[in-house]
């Protein structure tokens, strides 16, 4: 197989180098570093999947916390939300990544310091905590917005809290949120090219390595492109799947 | 505990001085930026509506790039694009000279382009916000369409666009903290600095996000005031 491919994605490499050349491109540069570039764009998705992702696992019970906790629970929620959405996310990020080390021999009592150790987990860490307080600030305000009978309704029915939430609350809250949500999910991506300074090698750290190594101010162009076609995609995605998911909210024009 | 209060005094051996004047950047760099990426919002908003097509065009354009790239990025493409753009410009009238670009100066024009294509979007509502029949009925008075937008429009589109400005200066004032990594002394850089000095990242770091904190809140409670003010005209029944 892999016999088979080689050729054909040598063949494939060189056509797409030829087709650069000829829009003006550096060749010699996209040679040297565009597979590198290909990486840091694997890296920055893994990053953003993965924060958004667990953020979100994350974000509901917070939100739920906000909507029905009691007192306690309900401003600690907001609490939470409030640090990590009145805060840089730099500045979250260098005191998880450089304020673990200062708890070096803690976190190794603990067995926890291969994690804090890795730059890349520091930055899923930071962004994960991060992206959960936003997105349960937009859940909370979906959840807020459903009419209160859909939860008497749901009770009268016999359903207990937890399956009406699981049932009626949390596929309609998450329709309502749906907008917001992909917003955040573009916000993220954006914000994760802060992992770069980290020293993680996302598309952004790519970028300024080549840059450093180069001096040539293309690298930078071809990571707006890169940029702008992820952030592209990903609005176009929504659109559709708001489309197809709020079909039954569609007001006929 | 002691040790701590002692690192961050104002004395001899304190990094409280340091990263005051860190914190008094920060402001200054986002007030500086505010009415520069402003005006380009409003420029933006109004050529959304305009009668040519490129410029119409144009600023669709500025808005999509400069909301979808990351501001580090745009950070870097204009503190380094303008810096050899201008050593380019400068070495074609005196050969071999090299222009260096203010950091700061490149900081408030990467903050205002980010701040002017999300600001754009909030004139931009806020602009079509006023009933077309108050600018017909502002033109049939014999008002130019200058002094229609400048006697009707304005004055109207402040109290709706308030909430949303508060929005971006809010977003903007975290911004802030990206020009630490061009080197210009803010807030972030000067707790660096005093993290690389004492070995204490954890203590300095979570100071510097609560100073970032008190800034959020006393700039809400400001906006709030703002909003209140701006629509004493429009109580709603229940309201106060």
């Amino acid at each position: 197989m892999q016999a088979l491919l080689g050729p054909v994605l040598d063949a494939l490499g060189a056509g797409f180098l030829q087709i650069m050349g000829l829009i003006g491109l550096n060749t010699d540069l996209m040679q040297r570093y565009g597979l590198r570039f290909l990486g840091g764009v694997w890296v920055t998705i893994e990053l953003v999947v993965l924060s958004v992702g667990i953020g979100m696992l994350l974000a509901w019970p917070l939100a739920i916390a906000r909507v029905e906790g009691g007192k306690v629970l309900s401003r600690l929620a907001f609490g939470y939300s409030y640090f990590f959405r009145g805060t840089p996310l730099l500045a979250q990020t260098f005191l998880v990544y450089y304020g673990a080390g200062q708890f070096r021999e803690e976190l190794t009592a603990l067995g926890l310091w291969w994690f804090f150790r890795e730059a890349f987990y520091c930055a899923v860490l930071t962004f994960t905590l991060n992206t959960a307080a936003y997105q349960s600030e937009i859940l909370r305000g979906a959840i807020q917005t459903l009419p209160a009978g859909q939860m008497e309704a749901a009770k009268s029915l016999g359903l207990s809290k937890l399956k009406a939430y699981w049932t009626v609350i949390m596929p309609q809250a998450a329709g309502i949120g749906l907008r917001p949500l992909g917003n955040e999910l573009i916000l993220m991506i954006k914000s994760s090219a802060i992992a770069s300074v980290i020293t993680v090698y996302d598309l952004m750290g790519v970028t300024r390595l080549a840059f450093s190594r180069s001096y040539d101010m293309e690298v930078y162009l071809w990571a707006a492109v890169l940029y702008l076609m992820m952030v592209e995609i990903v609005r176009r995605v929504w659109n559709v799947l708001e489309r197809r998911l709020n079909r039954h909210l569609l007001v006929s024009r | 505990m002691l040790e701590a209060f002692q690192l961050l005094s104002f004395g001899p051996g304190g990094w409280g001085g340091v990263i005051a004047s860190g914190a008094l950047l920060t402001i200054e760099l986002a007030l500086a930026t505010l009415p520069f990426g402003f005006a380009i919002g409003l420029a933006v908003a109004l050529s959304k509506d305009s009668s040519y097509r490129t410029v119409r065009w144009l600023s669709v354009v500025y808005t999509t790039v400069f909301r979808g790239l990351p501001e580090l990025l745009t950070l870097f493409i204009v503190y380094y694009g303008g810096q050899l753009l201008l050593s380019r410009i400068a070495s074609a009238f005196v050969p071999g000279s090299n222009v260096e670009v203010n950091q700061f100066v490149a900081g408030v024009v990467a903050l205002g382009l980010v701040l002017g294509a999300f600001s754009s979007e909030v004139f931009y509502a806020a602009i079509r916000s006023v009933p077309r029949g108050q600018r017909e009925a502002a033109a049939a008075l014999g008002l130019s369409r200058g002094r229609v937008f400048r006697l009707v429009v304005l004055p109207q589109i402040w109290r709706v666009a308030l909430p949303g400005l508060s929005n971006n200066w809010m977003v903007l004032l975290k911004d802030t903290s990206l020009v630490s990594v061009i080197a210009i002394a803010d807030l972030m850089r000067q707790t660096s600095l005093a993290v690389g000095a004492t070995k204490q990242p954890f203590l300095f770091y979570l100071v510097a996000c609560l100073i970032y904190l008190v800034f959020s809140a006393a700039s809400s409670a400001v906006f709030s005031r703002m909003e209140e003010r701006a629509s004493r005209g429009f109580k709603r029944v229940g309201g106060h």
